[in-house]
């Protein structure tokens, strides 16, 4: 693939990358976020660290090409090998700066649902469920969730609250409620980035991805669209970014298949 | 002396009969004892009820296999591919059998073996404040700000390590997700083993070891046990066969003829490993920790 051209998976693992600070320690989960750490720290964020709820905390990424957190070439180079419930328990404490979920369905609060979509009792679909996802977005100090765009995904309420955001979205729902950690930061869809006000509450489309337009967005969104007045076009892939993320990529197995 | 060292389809008759509440998988995505997961399936166990963090393929097997009443998890599907084919359909449309799942997170399934570990009704936590988890699973309590778990009490764990002597004493290394909690909660625990190896191997390094050996009720020499899950040391994680079952598993007929190939055909594991590639998939580039001292005088 020519160095100036991307995927959508690229795109959104260079935008997810920028997500994590020099000094972050990260709760990195599967998938692209797996490769969004490893870009970020060989370029802007030397000093992140990893977690993986496996038990894993890891500074350099991984050698090798990982299917899973739990992959051998994950392990060899650790920080730390250990028990789940020592990694949740630095977690619980609030020591996690960020953290990354895949979603099945959002809404406009940043609820995420991997469970159940329809009643629960006789589910139209079931999900594979949590995982550490709930405990992320419960815990973690800011998190991010990446996921295709479509309208059946990004919905006005989800059927099933795995992981929540800002739940029905009125002021200091999440304190009031007794969430430690302070919430979604971002929705990072193949299409463009939502962000959320300060506070928290309603996701606000805050940068579009080249190629794509606010009419196309709103159409493929199930809820009443708002937008940045600031509205920009997302920042395309660097050239080191995306040598980084075919470094750790190289089959494309996360970012070039459909 | 207990005879503990035994063959794969001992163990299982004698340690998980139908109805078991049995846990497996507890390391995530390595050493998943899909050997034992197999003889269970050949065996015809039913109403066994699951316990496990995420399961990486192995439940969805076994409830495709209609081995499964309940499970007991935060996650099952496919890691590398996505969702669970069986335990969709499972849930969906009730094939091969009605399912009931007790639905956690990574977090709170720990806390509840460490509960019945420690001999208490429950665990209080901050996680799961706020997610309709809580709406599904009765085990899970909200009061005074936070959520109390309810202890699961395994009936038996099965875990797959490097090496274990026949005292049941195991060595195993990588990230151990929730391996100790659950054999500490479990009634009893199957060791299966790459190496079965003298005692002395394993005493040589105590704080390597696993569970106390009075947990320990089989032994079972099962190299590449856990095939096609990764084993630090001994086996990459063979991705393409995951991702042949999950389009196999798509449909009741595709895994039916997945699960005669791979699994009902053969009386015992020996016989499978010699139907995958293991010398690709065995780890060739060793990196070996330095010993550590136990001296005393």
């Amino acid at each position: 693939m020519a160095t100036n051209s991307y995927t959508p998976q690229e795109l959104m693992v260079a935008v997810a990358s920028r997500e994590i600070q020099d000094g972050d320690l990260v709760f990195v989960g599967m998938r692209l976020p797996m490769l969004a750490y490893a870009v970020a720290r060989n370029a802007h964020a030397p000093g992140a660290r990893g977690l993986f709820e496996v038990g894993l905390m890891r500074d350099q990424p991984a050698a090798a090409f990982l299917g899973t957190m739990g992959d051998p070439p994950n392990v060899a180079g650790a920080l730390w090998a250990t028990r789940m419930s020592n990694v949740m328990a630095l977690m619980a404490q609030g020591s996690v700066d960020l953290g990354f979920i895949g979603g099945a369905e959002v809404d406009r609060f940043g609820n995420l649902n991997t469970s159940y979509v329809g009643d629960p009792a006789q589910p139209k679909v079931k999900l594979p469920g949590s995982g550490g996802g709930a405990d992320i977005a419960i815990l973690s100090r800011r998190w991010v969730t990446l996921m295709s765009h479509e309208s059946r995904r990004l919905v006005e309420k989800v059927s099933f609250v795995t992981s929540p955001g800002y739940g029905d979205g009125t002021p200091h729902w999440r304190k009031r409620n007794g969430l430690l950690g302070g919430g979604p930061a971002a929705i990072i869809t193949t299409m463009c980035v939502f962000r959320f006000p300060e506070l928290g509450g309603e996701a606000f489309l805050a940068s579009v991805h080249p190629g794509h337009t606010v009419d196309e967005v709103r159409s493929e969104t199930g809820w009443d669209l708002k937008v940045a007045d600031d509205l920009s076009e997302t920042p395309t892939p660097t050239r080191s970014e995306l040598a980084a993320i075919r470094q750790f990529d190289p089959e494309g197995f996360w970012t070039r298949s459909a | 002396m207990p005879r503990k060292v035994m063959a794969m389809a001992e163990a299982i008759r004698r340690f998980v009969p139908d109805g078991s509440t049995v846990a497996l998988g507890l390391a995530l995505e390595p050493l998943i004892p899909f050997a034992a997961g197999h003889e269970l399936i050949r065996q015809e166990r039913r109403e066994l009820e699951l316990v496990g963090p995420i399961s990486d393929a192995m439940f969805d097997q076994l409830i495709g296999a209609g081995c499964v009443r309940q499970v007991t998890a935060a996650w099952v599907g496919n890691v590398s591919e996505g969702l669970g084919h069986c335990y969709r359909r499972a849930c969906e449309e009730r094939v091969p059998r009605p399912l009931e799942v007790r639905d956690h997170s990574n977090f709170s399934i720990s806390l509840a073996l460490w509960a019945a570990a420690w001999n208490v009704p429950s665990l209080p936590t901050r996680t799961l404040l706020g997610s309709d988890i809580l709406r599904t699973n009765s085990g899970l309590v909200a009061a005074d700000g936070l959520v109390h778990v309810e202890a699961v009490r395994p009936d038996a764990a099965i875990v797959h390590v490097q090496r274990a002597d026949g005292m049941g004493r195991a060595h195993a290394w990588g990230p151990m997700g929730i391996t100790e909690e659950a054999g500490l909660a479990a009634d009893r625990v199957i060791i299966t083993c790459e190496e079965l190896v003298d005692a002395e191997v394993i005493l040589s390094d105590p704080n390597r070891i696993l569970f106390p050996e009075t947990k320990v009720v089989a032994v079972v020499h099962e190299p590449g046990g856990a095939h096609p899950s990764p084993v630090q040391g001994f086996f990459k994680r063979d991705h393409a066969f995951y991702r042949e079952y999950a389009e196999q598993s798509r449909t009741v007929d595709g895994y039916q003829s997945w699960l005669e190939h791979w699994v009902t055909r053969f009386p015992d594991r020996t016989t499978y490993m010699t139907q995958i590639d293991a010398a690709s998939l065995r780890v060739s580039s060793h990196r070996m920790s330095v010993p550590v001292d136990y001296g005393y005088e």
